[in-house]
């Protein structure tokens, strides 16, 4: 197999798992989760199999059509979208892990439906990882939108078709009312909206149109969560926990931060975008994101709403390290939405435990949790700390290069966001911690154990790898220096 | 003369002859073989032109061999390959997937009657198409329109019947509007003959007749094409029609009468009038918006499944009406893209309608509850071709909304605020299907109604195939855009 089909079969493997899953389902539940893990499993295999002809330097690259002169539907393979693709499929792997346990513990309806969406996202996924140019990344970004729909629809209640609908309406609206204009803007003025290393855009746009092109791409990816373009995050919590786990703290919305990390370095150029005076309001914007949301975080009463607040805060980290626009930020950026994703899923995945366990949704009710369900609570505490930045955590580590970047560029207000949100991170996660370690449980409290195995495996996984990032950090550091390799 | 030479008239004959046959067809299930037959026996026809004419050169023809401004001439090029791919294409998907609901709602006795219909019908459609030759094409949409009146009103529905007297009411006011206006053209050129009006309308001198025909044919035409504010047929006669018959007209007529327009506008009137590309913008483009974003809104707000996909259709013939208004080789491409993808979306979703409806007796939105666990491959089906008709990328509807925004883009200092419109109301058409696809997956089932089973496999096989063709060409759709980009080149060739 050469690495130009690896790349299709990477992206077709799911979509022929989905296929598998649904024929399976009418089998039974465990042949279909059969299904499910060996299409996990192999698509980690082809995923991270490019990264060793990544590593020499080859760019893998194959068209698939050209839909109309000058627009094509391409792939290439390059470092970021490689860590992409890799961070989503290892995660896909435990997530489905962790969905068994949870979607029989609470014995959800339509699983099979649920395991096939999955499958159809994760495509969606590696499609817009590998994406070639904008035309492909538009297309595989709509795709992950819908296939995810019927994902935050699933309980099926009036309730959950509202929020289903302002997920829906938002990401759709977003993506054709800013992102398409933006895409069409690029390819009139560039003539191609290829990825290239250096960007497209340079000097072919002027000084106040370039912060206007760039709002569009950054408002119509509505998947990076930046304000006011959040809404649908909260909404999408209404989702099974298995969904906000990989998809709404990983696959989906690391795809909108991806998208914007991609165009900034690709389409417009770092160092092109560093002298255009008028792009500098993405900065502040993703740093008023990052406080505000932090903020609302600190009301929030329920876990789920907690943690879509903390990640829309999580996400603007990114995009604000994109937007120092120095490699060192850069590699940052990327290192922050590996770390990030795996503290952020450990949190999920122990909320999610917590709802089988003991039908428990909102954070007064965790008093005195810790001893019921020490496993997950013990995970808990290691994904809260890496949302703070402790070490020894993931979050410590992109923190660090976060920080590294903003002080080479001098960068006072990324400096001072970044400490201020971590003391407000704290200011959330610490109490919780208090409340559940060593508070007394409430008069009345159902008896309960640990959740079911499969998701307390998962959760302790992920637990894991957060602790492991922080020592064997050494390959993904090097993958997200080849983001920057021949741009400072 | 080898058979290709005969083809283009082949393509008017062949169904035009069989119709008095299938009337005879009288056992149950024959008239519907003997229909479908002829069918793709017309669409394997028209294949063979568009191959034909893929390199861009037109192919005349001179029924009896009496040459053109005596006898009768027919002609086809890459413009009218398209349409003639849209119309036989959509006779046949909807023939094929037809027999199960047609036996539902039309008794058997008048079976034959009505497939005879619907090949006269079919032979008027593209005899409008091929034909070069100003009279004939009246003929022909004579015979269309009052075969299709038959269709319209034949099924059980009763509402059907003062539907289609609107349509017939306003149906024969375009049509004598264009009579008098090629009326006034014959008058001043003493010709019929297409190419004969283009070369002669340069030397008349006094121009006020044509002016006149210019605006009798434009209305005319316009109203037949239920361009809006003359659409006011449309809905009705779509939503009470028998389902399949919505499907085969929802993909074709309304874009035939523009195919005619566009051609008497671009290679008659623009060649010759001066100025006239302005007024025609002029004319065309608010109509176009207009109808594009008032038909969209209402879309939004109608409760029956049909009345809301029929009014997406007037939006649709919105944007058809747009790329044409701005006179251009991207815009024109675009229009001539939208007709191709517009019949895949939109006859895809009339299909997976009459699927719902051989199941469903009542088709408002709130009865719909539930019918996707029920009908899971209707519902994906139609899940796909609305994807498409909102043009989302990966369909063919996105295809031509792209090629339209390029081109509005390229139309002028107003660009943007166009693409400012077709944005809209591209939301507009998340809001409408989505809607529907809601009521599918999402609502509540009604007490007591509802389907037990799938619709019969002929009709969700032609529903399905279509649904992948809308994603087929929204992958590769080198085949139509090289027709419309030639259809287009040849259409600017005339203007001045």
């Amino acid at each position: 197999m050469t690495p130009e089909t690896t790349i299709l079969v990477a992206i077709s493997l799911p979509l022929v798992g989905a296929l598998a899953i649904a024929l399976a389902g009418r089998i039974g539940p465990n042949i279909r989760e059969a299904a499910t893990a060996i299409t996990s499993v192999s698509l980690i295999w082809v995923v991270w199999g490019l990264i060793s002809t990544l590593m020499e330097g080859k760019r893998p690259s194959i068209e698939v059509s050209e839909v109309m002169p000058g627009l094509s539907i391409a792939f290439t393979v390059e470092p970021l979208g490689m860590l992409f693709a890799a961070l989503a499929s290892g995660l896909w792997l435990i997530n489905s892990i962790y969905s068994v346990g949870y979607m029989r513990g609470n014995k959800e309806k339509n699983q099979t439906r649920f395991f096939v969406c999955f499958a159809l996202a994760l495509s969606a996924t590696v499609g817009v990882a590998f994406a070639g140019n904008l035309f492909t990344l538009f297309l595989c970004y709509e795709l992950l939108t819908l296939s995810t729909y019927p994902l935050v629809a699933h309980k099926g209640d009036a309730a959950t078709i509202r929020s289903a609908r302002i997920y829906l309406g938002v990401l759709l609206s977003t993506s054709i009312g800013l992102f398409l204009p933006a895409i069409i803007w690029t390819y009139t003025v560039a003539g191609t909206g290829d990825f290239t290393v250096g960007g497209i855009l340079a000097g072919k746009l002027n000084d106040p149109e370039i912060g206007l092109l760039l709002a569009l791409f950054v408002f119509g990816i509505g998947k990076a969560a930046v304000m006011p373009m959040h809404k649908w995050l909260p909404a999408a919590m209404v989702a099974p926990t298995p969904v906000s786990a990989l998809l709404h703290a990983v696959a989906v919305v690391k795809s909108g931060v991806f998208a914007i990390t991609k165009i900034i370095i690709y389409i417009f150029g770092i160092e092109y975008l560093f002298e255009s005076p008028s792009s500098e309001w993405l900065l502040y914007i993703a740093a008023f994101t990052i406080i505000v949301a932090s903020l609302v975080a600190l009301r929030q009463t329920n876990i789920k709403r907690l943690l879509a607040y903390s990640t829309i805060a999580q996400l603007s980290y990114v995009v604000m390290a994109t937007a120092i626009l120095k490699p060192l930020a850069e590699v940052g950026a990327a290192l922050h939405m590996v770390a990030h994703a795996f503290g952020k899923i450990t949190l999920f995945f122990a909320a999610g435990a917590i709802y089988v366990a003991s039908k428990k949704t909102e954070i007064h009710q965790l008093r005195g949790i810790g001893r019921r369900m020490p496993w997950t609570m013990a995970a808990f505490t290691i994904g809260a700390l890496s949302m703070i930045g402790v070490p020894p955590t993931a979050g410590f580590v992109s923190k660090w290069y976060i920080l590294a970047g903003a002080f080479e560029a001098n960068n006072l207000v990324a400096v001072f966001t970044i400490i201020a949100s971590t003391l407000l991170n704290a200011a959330y996660f610490l109490p919780i911690l208090y409340l559940v370690w060593f508070e007394q449980e409430n008069e009345g409290d159902k008896e309960h154990g640990e959740a079911p195995f499969l998701a307390v495996l998962a959760l302790t996984l992920t637990a894991i790898l957060t602790l492991a990032f922080f020592l064997f950090n050494g390959p993904v550091i090097e993958l997200a220096s080849q983001v920057v390799k021949g741009l400072s | 003369m080898d058979l290709l030479a005969h083809l283009p008239a082949l393509q008017v004959v062949i169904p035009m002859l069989s119709a008095p046959l299938i009337v005879m067809l009288q056992p149950r299930g024959l008239a519907w073989a003997g229909a479908t037959a002829v069918a793709l026996v017309s669409f394997s026809i028209a294949v063979a032109l568009t191959l034909a004419v893929l390199d861009g050169q037109a192919l005349q023809y001179a029924m009896g061999g009496w040459p053109a401004p005596y006898g009768i001439a027919l002609s086809v090029d890459p413009f009218s390959a398209i349409i003639l791919l849209v119309i036989t294409g959509a006779s046949t998907a909807a023939l094929l997937a037809a027999k199960p609901s047609i036996d539902q709602q039309i008794e058997s006795e008048r079976q034959p009657l009505f497939y005879a219909a619907w090949l006269l019908v079919l032979s008027g459609l593209v005899g409008i198409v091929v034909s070069a030759d100003a009279f004939n094409i009246f003929v022909f949409m004579e015979i269309s329109s009052l075969a299709s009146y038959i269709l319209i009103a034949g099924g059980p529905d009763r509402r059907a019947l003062p539907a289609v007297f609107k349509y017939l009411m306003m149906g024969t006011i375009g049509a004598t509007f264009y009579l008098i206006g090629v009326g006034l053209i014959y008058m001043m050129t003493g010709t019929l003959n297409l190419a004969d009006i283009q070369d002669r309308l340069g030397d008349v001198t006094d121009i006020n007749p044509v002016l006149v025909a210019a605006g009798f044919i434009t209305i005319g035409l316009a109203l037949k094409a239920a361009v809006f504010p003359l659409h006011v047929w449309v809905p009705n006669a779509y939503t009470h029609a028998p389902h399949m018959v919505t499907v085969f007209l929802s993909a074709c007529a309304t874009k035939v009468a523009l195919y005619v327009l566009i051609r008497f506008d671009y290679m008659i009137f623009q060649a010759t009038l001066e100025d006239h590309q302005v007024q025609f913008a002029l004319f065309a483009m608010p109509l176009a918006i207009l109808g594009i974003l008032i038909a969209s809104a209402v879309a939004m707000f109608e409760g029956h499944l049909k009345r809301r996909l029929a009014s997406s259709s007037i939006a649709q013939i919105g944007y058809i009406l747009l790329g044409v208004s701005f006179v251009s080789m991207a815009g024109l491409t675009a229009s001539a893209m939208h007709m191709f993808n517009h019949a895949l979306a939109k006859g895809g979703l009339f299909l997976a309608v009459a699927c719902l409806a051989y199941q469903y007796r009542d088709l408002r939105l709130d009865q719909l509850g539930g019918a996707a666990a029920r009908m899971p491959w209707t519902c994906a089906a139609f899940v796909v071709c609305g994807l498409s008709l909102i043009g989302v990328p990966g369909t063919a509807g996105f295809i031509s909304k792209w090629l339209l925004i390029i081109s509005a883009l390229e139309s002028g200092p107003w660009g943007g605020g166009l693409v400012a419109i077709i944005l809209v109301s591209s939301l507009m058409a998340v809001v409408y299907v989505w809607r529907i696809v809601e009521a599918l997956y999402f609502q509540a089932p009604v007490e007591g109604e509802g389907p037990t089973s799938e619709a019969p496999i002929q009709m969700l096989l032609v529903t399905g195939f279509i649904a992948l063709l809308n994603i087929y060409f929204g992958l590769f759709p080198q085949v139509p855009l090289e027709l419309a980009n030639s259809a287009a080149a040849l259409l600017l060739e005339g203007t001045n």
